[in-house]
Formats: structure tokens, sequence, C-alpha cells
């Protein structure tokens, strides 16, 4: 906290306390935390951080909010995992996956909660807010639970079960909308300036939250040895993920953790059902319009994605590129992953991995690249999405008898 | 399309907080106009800054705001050229949000 300077309008510049404020009072542009990037060097090492907690919050120095009183449920430090046999499947060479299903509430929107709700409470909110498509929904409920705040969190009405469950479980406030994602973005917004005392963890306190994310870049350069990866695929919902990683990778450089300055391409994945970003890549446009989603990868249904043009920005600029699959292709990532690597992810985890594949089918990622695929919700939360191929492989008596005649075995020779 | 009844002769525009130190802290203001940028303009004519705040140099309404008639966002109408009836409600609301 003490190297935070103040926010910056990215889009005219204009500089802002760090207050609960997300846009430019002037132009509406995004704010950005700035800050001392000298003095964060100064205090920063590889072994200090190394020593720091199992968490988001041994990046301390790099986050917009104090360590001390964290609201913290222990998100972050996840595992990252060497994916050789998911890597020979796809024709790639080093392959590495970031597994964030191991959150608290099972997804990265652990990380980015525990910084808004450890500002808000910094700045005196006492209730905690949010527009969801279900992660952000669990985060936010038990880290206000946790905190002792009051929520309100706000859902369209047709998210899967287990995210509903999982989300009242806290005991706050679950108003589900009678619309899509788009539809409960903007009556949050709107409720943001009827609710001032209500710290809107993506919309008023928008600014740190996004901070949060790039703690997947600090992680995955840290286990890596402290180097970049070449090759980074991330899911792309509002953007603001695929933005904040690149920006932490850049971050590690600025404050001297690198040896080298990272070079990292940031690709990123959509659903072909909701994919406003990875049209506006492939059509050249730096604008990007807005769509009706219809895609099994709810925790990706932002039809009008707010970082969109700031993500196709750091695409375009890094050599990444951005794909698209069906929902057919998101069910058979999920099942390539789990059956290869043994990690079981939601949707967004299926977009990511059948984005991967065609990005090395195409050459856009290659053999010689060292990469990293984000697999950000864990697939326990999206059981309806694979259930009609997942079941038993038979049910039978309790006897041998029944055994042979249904199950084709092999007994490995010893 | 939901009518609201309670301003019948003109389009209520609804302001977000950013806005509000020209609106002398209104919320809610009713203006008259027959398309989404002659309301836009209405409402810089009664509360004048507005339109310098919501339109970029060459005239159009920048990207980081978000314009909705009757809860339905713009661009999926008639962009600022969309009808705006009397009765009807315009949103003006920071695109950055959410995700």
């Amino acid at each position: 906290m003490p190297y935070v300077e103040g926010l910056r309008c990215r889009e005219c510049g204009r500089s802002y306390p760090a207050e609960a404020l997300h846009v430019c009072e002037f132009c509406f542009g995004p704010l950005e935390v700035a800050y001392d990037y000298e003095a964060i060097a100064a205090a920063v090492s590889r072994d200090r951080i190394a020593a720091g907690p199992p968490s988001i919050w041994r990046y301390a120095p790099l986050l917009p909010a104090a360590a001390e009183g964290a609201v913290d449920l222990g998100a972050g430090w996840t595992p990252l995992l060497r994916a050789d046999r998911l890597a020979a499947e796809l024709g790639l060479g080093e392959l590495w996956l970031k597994n964030d299903t191991m959150n608290p509430t099972g997804s990265f929107k652990d990380r980015v909660t525990s910084v808004a709700l450890t500002k808000a409470r910094e700045l005196g909110f006492k209730v905690a807010a949010c527009a969801s498509t279900g992660n952000l929904a669990n985060a936010v409920a038990a880290h206000a639970a946790r905190a002792g705040m009051r929520s309100y969190v706000f859902i369209p009405h047709d998210l899967e079960l287990a995210k509903v469950v999982t989300t009242a479980i806290y005991g706050g406030n679950v108003i589900a909308i009678e619309g899509n994602y788009d539809d409960v973005n903007r009556l949050c917004a709107e409720l943001t300036s009827e609710h001032p005392t209500w710290a809107f963890v993506n919309v008023n306190v928008r600014t740190y939250y996004a901070e949060g994310s790039k703690t997947l870049a600090f992680e995955v350069a840290e286990q890596l040895g402290w180097r970049a990866p070449d090759h980074v695929v991330v899911p792309i919902a509002s953007g603001s993920q695929l933005t904040k990683i690149h920006k932490g990778f850049q971050e590690l450089a600025t404050v001297g953790l690198l040896d080298e300055p990272p070079a990292t391409r940031m690709s990123g994945a959509q659903a072909a059902g909701c994919s406003p970003v990875a049209t506006a890549f492939a059509e050249g446009h730096d604008f990007v319009r807005p769509v009706r989603p219809a895609t099994i990868a709810k925790s990706l249904a932002i039809g009008n994605p707010a970082d969109g043009p700031y993500a196709l920005d750091v695409v375009r600029s890094t050599g990444g590129a951005i794909g698209s699959v069906t929902d057919a292709e998101i069910v058979e990532g999920i099942r390539l992953l789990a059956r290869t690597e043994g990690v079981f992810a939601e949707t967004a985890g299926g977009v990511t991995i059948a984005t991967l594949a065609k990005l090395a089918a195409t050459g856009v990622v290659r053999r010689d690249e060292r990469v990293v695929a984000y697999i950000t919700g864990n697939g326990l939360k999206t059981l309806d999405a694979v259930a009609p191929q997942c079941g038993p492989t038979a049910t039978i008596k309790p006897n041998i008898e029944a055994f042979n005649a249904a199950v084709e075995t092999e007994d490995p020779a010893s | 399309m939901s009518i609201d009844h309670n301003h019948p002769q003109g389009v209520m525009v609804r302001i977000p907080t950013q806005l509000r130190t020209l609106t002398g802290g209104a919320g809610e203001v009713v203006v008259e106009g027959p398309t989404v940028v002659e309301v836009l303009k209405a409402l810089d004519a009664s509360h004048p800054g507005i339109a310098e705040r919501i339109f970029d140099d060459s005239g159009k309404i920048r990207r980081s705001v978000n314009v909705f008639v009757s809860d339905e966002d713009i661009r999926f109408l008639e962009g600022a050229d969309t009808p705006v009836s009397p009765g009807q409600t315009v949103s003006i609301i920071p695109a950055v949000a959410g995700g």
C-alpha cells in the first residue's frame, strides 16, 4: 500500500487519489493504479518473496492494498504443473498448466476478490457486492463472510445450480436477475450510483480488484525460476485477466525481479457462442462489437467485454492470437485435460484447452516455446456440461462373474 | 419495450455519478428529443458540459460510455440515431465495469 501513488486514467492521463473510483470523471476511461516502482524495486527481492506467505500476499508490494489485515482465505500460490502427456497429444514441447482450480472457492476470482475486499475495508466499506457469472459470486460471498461484511451478489437467473448453491451457502444476499450477464452488469453499474456505500468489487473498486490478476503472472514467473514463459493462453471474458497477466510480467521486469525482459506472447481463448473479442481480432478491428451470448461456458459469457479493446492491443502487440471454440470442442477440451493430466476444469478451462489445441494445430503456439495455459476454474462447478458423457463404465451385481462379463480388463505385465 | 408513465411529456435520462456534478446532484433529468443523440444534446443544452464528457472529438459517443434505451444497449438498436419516445428512459453508464 505505501507504494501506491494514486490512480491514473488509461485514456486521458488525468490523476485521481486512491479512492473508490473506477473510471475517469472526465472521459469515463478506466483508471489504473499508479505505483512508485523505484521504491518497490528497492523493497522487493526474490528471497523476501520466497519467505512470504504461500498466497497472493507474498507479492503485497505490487498490490494496491496492505497485506496486514487482508481479507484472506488463502487465494493464490496454486500449482504450476508440467503437462507432458497433454503436450504430446497437442504436438507441443514444454507445456505447463497454472492450476487455479485449487483456490479456496475453486477459481481465480479468489485472487481479485481478496485484493478488492481488502482495499474496500481499508476505504471503510462494510458491504460487498458484485455482478457475476458465478465464479465471482462464490468468491465474494465467501470472502465477505470471512470479513464479516454484508454481501449482495447479482447473477443471471440461468446459472449452473452448483454456482448458485456454492454462493448462497455463505449466507449473503443472492439476487438472480431475469437477463444475461450484460443485463446484470448494467444493473450493478446503475446500483453503484444509488448505493455509493457498497463496494461493488467489479464496478467502483474494479481498479483495485483487477490488479489481483497480476498475481497469475507473478506466480508463474516465480515457479519457472523467475523467468517469464514464451507464450501463455488465457480465457477472455471481460479481457481484464489477460491484460493484467501481461502487466504482471512487465512489472516483474520493471522492479528487477527478472533477469531478462519478458517477451511473452499473449493469446486469448473464447467460446464461439460468445466471441466478440475473437471476432474483432479476426476482422482486424480495434473496437469490440457486443454480442448476445449463447454458450455452455457461462463464466465467459460476457457479450459486452469492458477490457476487450485493451486485450486486443495486448494480444496484437505481443504477437499472440485469439481463438474460439464450439460447445462440443469445449466439452472435449475438459475431457482431454482430465484424461491426460488429472485436472478437472470448468467450462472456461475447456475453452482454454480447446483453443490451445487449435492454436497448436495452426502453428501459432509453437513446439519450441515454453507455454503456460491458465486453468481458472474447477470442474465441479459445471458438472452439467460433462454429465451426459460421464457415468459408470458398468453397473453390475456384486460378483466376479458379473464383473468379468461386463468389463474388459487388462493386467500389465509385471 | 417498457414505458415509464411518470414522465409522459419527455424522455427521462438516468445520470451516472460521474456526471452528477453537472446536474446539481440529480440522478434523473427529463428532456425532449426524437433520438438518442438529440436527447443527449438537449441534456447538454440544459446542463452545459455534458456533451464534451460523452462525445469524443469526432462527435461520436465515447467507447467508454454505454447508452441504453429502455434497458437495451443502443448498439443492438440504431446506435446514436435510435429513436426515443416520450415516456422512455435513456441510461448513460460507464462502459468499464464487470468481468
